[in-house]
């Protein structure tokens, strides 16, 4: 959810973030690398690796890697967009899915933040296996931001404070 | 239902089944380094993981008591982030909302301490080749 880590630079870039984003935890599991980034995108790659595997059987990646990479990728393209590493908070996150990836493939996630307001941040993206116009799938989500909270520092809680953001109020 | 085998990934990533609620596996996950995002909270990739395979895991056993052989291909996820995820164990279950010929909609939900309070929902399509 959440992407606020505790030892960033000040100004938010992609690529001197992702040598310490990528070091443990979920992402630094799955190997995510930094792939290239814009004024308003970022693009992550996800190695091959045998063991994730969707089926036994089939040497194609599951989905659910992929949505880590674009969780991940869109987190970063609103830190890009903002130049500012403020904590946010994934509210709802769409994966469509056009085809596999291509067996024994590594995927790249790249995501663009195509709006940013007071309390959210709309981002969408493509994930690839090589050829970005060949897409394996396609993203769209809305993520919280929570610097513009006064109750600042705080994820949202099932309370209720996660319901004020997709109302892209400015 | 012994037919029934997480894939490669879940078992990478900790998932395991814990009980059957109704017929429907109920999966869980312990947290740990694999699954954490911002310190002591999970990383909502690792949150959809387990709703993505509790979702296949309800679809594939129902599959199973029907007698159908299907090769699975997801269509689409859309995953709600409700709560963050603490460093507790977390549980997700499926719940089959149309089972069709070609294509299936399912439900899930995720929760740590209470199932009445879930932590994150998926709507998910999958296709049955």
């Amino acid at each position: 959810m959440s992407k606020n880590q505790s030892s960033a630079p000040a100004k938010f870039d992609a690529r001197e973030a992702s040598k310490f984003f990528f070091r443990g935890g979920h992402t630094g599991w799955l190997g995510l690398k930094f792939s290239d980034q814009g004024e308003n995108w970022v693009e992550l790659e996800l190695p091959w690796r045998e063991d994730l595997l969707g089926e036994a059987d089939r040497a194609v990646l599951a989905s659910g890697p992929i949505v880590s990479l674009m969780d991940m990728a869109s987190g970063m393209a609103i830190w890009q967009t903002m130049k500012d590493f403020a904590p946010v908070a994934t509210l709802d996150l769409r994966v469509d899915y056009q085809r596999p990836a291509r067996e024994r493939s590594a995927v790249w996630g790249r995501v663009e933040c195509y709006r940013t307001t007071r309390s959210a941040a709309f981002v969408r993206g493509i994930a690839h296996d090589g050829d970005i116009d060949d897409p394996v799938a396609h993203i769209a989500g809305v993520f919280m931001t929570i610097a513009a909270d006064p109750r600042q520092g705080k994820v949202p809680s099932s309370d209720g404070s996660a319901s004020e953001a997709g109302t892209g109020d400015e | 239902m012994s037919d029934f085998k997480l894939p490669p990934y879940a078992d990478a990533l900790g998932i395991e089944m814990c009980e059957f609620q109704d017929g429907v596996p109920v999966l869980m996950v312990e947290f740990g380094p694999n699954v954490e995002g911002r310190p002591q909270h999970y990383h909502g990739g690792a949150t959809a993981g387990l709703l993505e395979n509790a979702g296949y895991a309800a679809l594939r056993v129902r599959l199973i008591e029907e007698g159908r052989e299907a090769q699975l291909k997801p269509v689409n996820i859309t995953v709600q982030y409700l709560s963050a995820g603490k460093s507790r164990p977390s549980f997700a279950k499926g719940r089959i909302t149309r089972l069709g010929r070609r294509n299936a909609n399912i439900a899930v939900e995720a929760w740590q301490d209470d199932p009445d309070r879930p932590i994150a929902t998926a709507i998910m399509n999958i296709l049955m080749a």
